[in-house]
């Protein structure tokens, strides 16, 4: 069953096209990678899911359009980790995970006896017990972003948006942060858009890929159908050799330029 | 993440910290109390201290025997009643009102900017009430024959009109969703007052040394009256902006972010700031413009009780009304008789107590 439908939409700023007559579709329970060179529009596409930007064409979370869901409403559907969240470097992680109770609790209420209960649980699953009292200033870029996936999970949206998850974490955490995402779109049934940079671990952990080129959508697939030399020399302008593992896993690999080995290059490229 | 070592309980959420290191909880109970404490001791001393004594004694005396029902002899003779609930009382009322005011406001236009240099003055209210009070001393109907005193309604109206001005202006720019925006449109706006203002000083020289004491900022009360007229002001905004308390901590995330927890931070910056700018323009139309309040107390009291607006916006509420009233007893005692102006005491005050916070919370800072 569809849960995020896109229909031909559009974000403009100004004359610019961020995004451009795209439309996906993704199932409940899916993973779909939104991959594509800096600047292809993939942030925009989310911030436009989310309702942060204005967009024509429409946009249906769970079968109810964008124009019918209050702020609230959309809150409770669709949560987003941006791709630099702001972490005020005072607050403790306890309150940073309670603000993702906010789409429940009304204009001038506070929270109840069940929000406690839920960051409480988003607390275990996450392993944050141990954090709660620390202001956000003093993690680490890992339990940072373990502590933003949980505001939003606190937020029990079906729809979790990530924007380049893992575009700070070196590469054990890049895997932990990705194999968490996973178990959790598992227990919690989950639907994952996640606009990802390391092509290898989208193919990897994405079921499907949709390649974003200047707002549109280029194509959409398996790992092994997305992932060509050729794609993605024409789009990224990135010189990349793609191996295939037994497993019908995708590895992407970036060379070197066209210059060939490195004894030519050395003697070809002397400063002048 | 299939094992769970760990049960969080909720007790964890609320009071999240390891029982080794100071409860913050406790810590928070403990400066409301260290705060209450002051403004007890402020208030005590702002109604002792002058040039008539009164006994601490008689002055508990007389006010118990004002209850219904209790008669404990009159603690104070009919003069030293009267300069108790017709002169010090009034004083130290209003000083209260007025400093807790300033700081809340200052604490709410921080949280809505997130702009540690916001005060309450940010969008033009100080210049619009300055020029208010200005054509209210220098073309002003002689309002002795007057009910009501016309300066504070010029101030107040002109504080308005400078906060709306720079509201309007900061919107028509049609960024609507950046703060930073505001503020400028608030400095263009008090730019254009300020000028006005000094233009009709100039050519009213002999209004200087009047308009200039009111914008140095003074408490003088003529009985409850000025008590009375700002008393539902305070009120209403105060009661506003604490209602607000969790939402300014979801807005420390930015826009954006609030925006995507269901927040509408348009409508939550709207009305705090026309809270904030309904008490300030209150207190500022009868105290003139007191610097300084709204900036000190509110960080001090972040840096040493945290910054949770659950926590600064009542404490610097307490906090600000201790801070001015002790700041008041000084004005008005330290050259006795005459009277300086208490703006001068803010700052002479502030500055120093700021350093000493600084420097403590820097040691206590784990």
């Amino acid at each position: 069953m569809t849960v995020l439908r896109v229909d031909d939409a559009t974000v403009r700023f100004g004359d610019f096209c961020a995004v451009d007559s795209l439309s996906l579709e993704v199932a409940g329970g899916e993973w779909l990678g939104l991959i594509g060179p800096n600047g292809a529009g993939k942030s925009t596409l989310l911030r436009a899911v989310v309702g942060l930007v204005d967009h024509d064409g429409s946009i249906t979370v769970d079968g109810t359009p964008h124009q019918d869901l209050s702020r609230r409403d959309l809150a409770r559907a669709v949560a987003l980790v941006p791709q630099v969240p702001e972490c005020p470097p005072d607050m403790r992680v306890a309150d940073y995970l309670l603000l993702g109770r906010s789409p429940y609790i009304s204009y001038l209420g506070t929270e109840r006896r069940h929000d406690l209960d839920v960051v409480a649980g988003v607390s275990d699953q996450l392993e944050l017990g141990d954090f709660l009292g620390r202001a956000l200033g003093t993690l680490s870029g890992g339990e940072l972003q373990r502590v933003v996936l949980g505001r939003a999970l606190a937020q029990e949206a079906p729809v979790l948006l990530l924007d380049e998850p893992t575009s700070a974490l070196d590469v054990g955490h890049q895997q932990q942060v990705l194999e968490l995402v996973e178990s959790l779109r598992h227990d919690r049934s989950l639907t994952v858009v996640a606009a990802m940079h390391d092509l290898t671990l989208a193919g990897q952990f994405a079921d499907r890929l949709l390649l974003m080129s200047n707002g549109r959508s280029v194509v959409t697939g398996t790992a092994a159908e997305v992932l060509t030399e050729h794609t993605i020399s024409e789009h990224y302008g990135a010189s990349v050799r793609v191996l295939r593992d037994d497993d019908g896993g995708v590895v992407v690999i970036p060379t070197r330029s066209h210059a060939g080995t490195r004894a030519e290059r050395g003697a070809t490229s002397r400063p002048g | 993440m299939s094992d769970r070592p760990t049960r969080t309980t909720v007790e964890a959420i609320i009071r999240p910290d390891a029982p080794a290191e100071p409860a913050p909880s406790r810590l928070r109970r403990r400066w409301f109390a260290v705060a209450v404490g002051a403004l007890g001791g402020a208030l005590a001393l702002g109604v002792l201290v002058g040039p008539a004594s009164l006994s601490a004694w008689g002055v508990v005396t007389e006010m118990i025997s004002t209850l219904p029902g209790v008669d404990m002899g009159p603690g104070l003779t009919d003069r030293q009643a009267d300069i108790l609930w017709k002169i010090r009382m009034p004083r130290v009322v209003l000083g209260a009102l007025v400093g807790g005011m300033l700081a809340i406001s200052g604490a709410a236009y921080q949280g809505v900017f997130r702009n540690p240099l916001a005060d309450p003055y940010l969008l033009g209210v100080a210049a619009g009430a300055g020029l208010g009070a200005t054509l209210a001393i220098a073309y002003g109907p002689d309002s002795s024959a007057w009910p009501v005193d016309a300066l504070p309604m010029f101030a107040f109206v002109g504080a308005f009109v400078g906060v709306t001005a720079a509201w309007i202006l900061g919107h028509a720019s049609g960024s609507q969703r950046n703060a930073a925006t505001l503020i400028l449109a608030g400095v263009a706006v008090a730019a254009f007052l300020t000028a006005l203002q000094t233009y009709v000083q100039q050519r009213e020289a002999e209004t200087l040394r009047q308009v200039y004491s009111w914008i140095l900022g003074r408490l003088a009360t003529s009985g409850w009256h000025e008590v009375l007229l700002i008393l539902p002001y305070v009120v209403v905004s105060t009661v506003a902006i604490l209602l607000h308390r969790r939402l300014l901590d979801v807005l420390a995330v930015g826009d954006d972010e609030a925006d995507t927890l269901g927040v509408r931070t348009e409508r939550v910056r709207l009305v705090v700031v026309a809270a904030a700018t309904l008490g300030t323009a209150a207190a500022v139309a009868v105290s003139g413009l007191i610097g300084f309040v709204g900036i000190i107390v509110p960080h001090a009291v972040r840096l040493v009780a945290g910054t949770s607006y659950r926590i600064v916006l009542p404490l610097s509420l307490l906090g600000g009304a201790a801070f001015l009233v002790t700041a008041d007893v000084v004005a008005r005692t330290i050259s006795s008789p005459a009277e300086l102006p208490i703006g001068v005491i803010t700052a002479f005050l502030g500055a120093p107590f700021f350093a000493v916070v600084l420097h403590t919370s820097r040691k206590l800072a784990r």
